[in-house]
């Protein structure tokens, strides 16, 4: 989706009244819209990633499933993981999920962050990491509740999806979604998204006979700018640890934003603590000192 | 000269005696060795490093400006693990070579209970049961020891990261490392006090090693007795008296000589 927001006349010099067209501007949000219940675990979306993000093609690892490697890596973004589920009926089904990054609107690597700059969020929803801030901590990697940030050993830099946001800015889909061949990918707005999976969802319900089906935006962290449609949104976990109730830690939360200058300016009294006794109770010399001076007497001006 | 040092520090590589040594000058007594020194002041340097570097780190907002002196942010991140081994390391071996000086006493709760007093300078000199170390340089020197078990357990677990140790180990680490060098710090102020402007004369300790009779019986009477075998307190009443005599001396001399009569 382009930008076209940036010509938009915000303020007119001189000009009484509303600005004219103010608020016209549909939802900047984009969101990653990922029907599980239509993907065939094709790949093509991680060929598409890691050849548009120009990464290096690493061997795979043949674990007799249908996932490409155990797990993602710093130059592998995007794994479809691949779960096999016996259903309490006895059908056996194939779970296909495409694990990225979710792009959460509260996200909790951002929250742990200690590198000025190292990771933003864009108006539209995009978290992104600009590995030349980044100082190699590894703290995002403990603040994400979808354990996504890959830590590369070599640069000492984490990566993770971007959700293209080099070609969302220039007004296309991300990689993923150009190469899907079932169109179980889809890329728009929050809203527009929102409105296809729960659409896509009720008829799972009513029609397919998926009676759990439902949408995987989860409220822990905000809302993600990536929804799933799930077979079963009651269980999540089942599609590869997909946590049920994600939720940014306490430690990059409340400690972070106040208790941690609190924290200083306590520490800070304790220098505060030793000019004042210094200046009020002044310092404890070696003994015998010299006696303070008397006060002088007609007696001590004589002699002088 | 070394057989005084031997009283306090028993055990102690004998490689430092060559690296330095302890000048006792009349009027004063020994009170750190050349290796305890040398402990000191590598820790201290440590402890500065890992707390300007942890600065950055934990207060970006404000302290930003401390990475570029450590070559960056990253190269911030990198070295602070290493500057904390190093003050865990060297006070490791303080804490080995002050575990019998550095034992709680009775003498050290009483001296704690009546902290606010001495807050107060309300006695000019130390109670008499005050040996090497007071109740309050104990405590400190415990915080510490606790401190390095807090900052190296909770520092690998951060050092080794998320995928290592999980998540949640991480999130706690953080905030107890964080606590960890608050208190630190907080107690960092009165030692760097209460070893400068608080009771002069008492750094040469840990420079060149000694420190002055006075100071000892005046901050210390317990180890003075230890030292030299006198009493603290008879001590420094025979030193009032040698100073009022000399007083008197002079005013005498002065009396019988006139005004101006040192010129001639």
């Amino acid at each position: 989706m382009s930008d076209r927001r940036v010509l938009q006349t915000e303020q007119i010099s001189g000009h009484p009244g509303p600005v004219p067209g103010m608020g016209t501007q549909r939802d900047l949000e984009v969101c990653k819209l990922i029907d599980t219940t239509t993907c065939i675990g094709c790949k093509a979306c991680e060929v598409a990633c890691v050849e548009w993000n120009d990464m290096p093609f690493q061997p795979t690892m043949f674990d007799n499933t249908y996932q490409t490697m155990p797990e993602t890596n710093w130059n592998y973004w995007n794994l479809i993981k691949f779960n096999e589920h016996v259903r309490e009926d006895g059908a056996l089904m194939w779970l296909m999920r495409k694990d990225q990054c979710m792009h959460c609107a509260d996200p909790g690597c951002l929250d742990a962050c200690p590198a000025d700059g190292a990771i933003v969020k864009y108006a539209n929803g995009i978290v992104d990491f600009q590995q030349e801030n980044c100082i190699g901590c590894e703290f995002c990697v403990s603040g994400c509740p979808f354990n996504i940030p890959r830590f590369n050993k070599e640069t000492k830099k984490v990566y993770k999806c971007t959700l293209c946001s080099d070609r969302v800015g220039q007004g296309l889909e991300p990689a993923c979604i150009k190469s899907c061949p079932t169109g179980c990918l889809h890329f728009g707005t929050k809203e527009d998204m929102k409105f296809l999976a729960e659409n896509r969802a009720r008829q799972l319900r009513e029609v397919s006979g998926f009676k759990d089906a439902g949408v995987y935006d989860p409220a822990g962290v905000g809302g993600t700018h990536v929804i799933y449609v799930l077979h079963d949104a009651e269980h999540p976990e089942l599609y590869g640890g997909l946590p049920k109730n994600p939720k940014v830690s306490f430690a990059y939360k409340a400690w972070k934003s106040v208790f941690k200058p609190l924290g200083l300016i306590g520490a800070t009294l304790g220098f505060v603590g030793v000019v004042f006794h210094y200046v009020f109770e002044g310092p404890k010399r070696e003994q015998p000192e010299v006696p303070p001076r008397k006060p002088e007497g007609p007696a001590g001006r004589k002699e002088a | 000269m070394a057989t005084s040092i031997g009283r306090i520090q028993e055990k102690e590589p004998a490689i430092f005696d060559k690296l330095g040594r302890t000048v006792v000058h009349e009027g004063e007594l020994p009170r750190h060795s050349v290796y305890t020194r040398f402990l000191h002041w590598a820790y201290g340097i440590c402890f500065f490093l890992a707390l300007f570097t942890g600065f950055a780190i934990y207060l970006p907002f404000l302290f930003r400006w401390f990475a570029p002196a450590f070559g960056g942010p990253a190269t911030t991140r990198m070295l602070h693990p290493w500057f904390g081994l190093g003050f865990v390391f060297f006070f490791g071996l303080q804490a080995i070579n002050w575990w019998g000086p550095m034992k709680w006493t009775e003498a050290d709760s009483r001296w704690i209970r009546h902290l606010p007093e001495f807050l107060r300078n309300a006695d000019p000199v130390e109670p008499e049961d005050v040996g090497m170390y007071n109740g309050g340089q104990k405590a400190q020197f415990w915080e510490i020891v606790v401190g390095c078990v807090v900052y190296l357990i909770t520092g690998i677990i951060m050092w080794a990261g998320a995928p290592t140790f999980g998540a949640m180990a991480v999130a706690v680490s953080y905030i107890l490392h964080d606590i960890s060098a608050l208190v630190m710090l907080f107690g960092i102020f009165f030692h760097l006090y209460q070893s400068t402007f608080g009771q002069p004369g008492t750094i040469q300790a840990m420079t060149r090693g000694t420190v002055s009779e006075a100071w000892a019986w005046t901050h210390a009477p317990a180890w003075y007795r230890q030292m030299t075998g006198r009493d603290p307190r008879q001590a420094l009443e025979q030193e009032r008296q040698r100073r009022s005599a000399r007083e008197r001396a002079i005013e005498q001399l002065s009396r019988s000589t006139g005004p101006g009569g040192g010129k001639t």
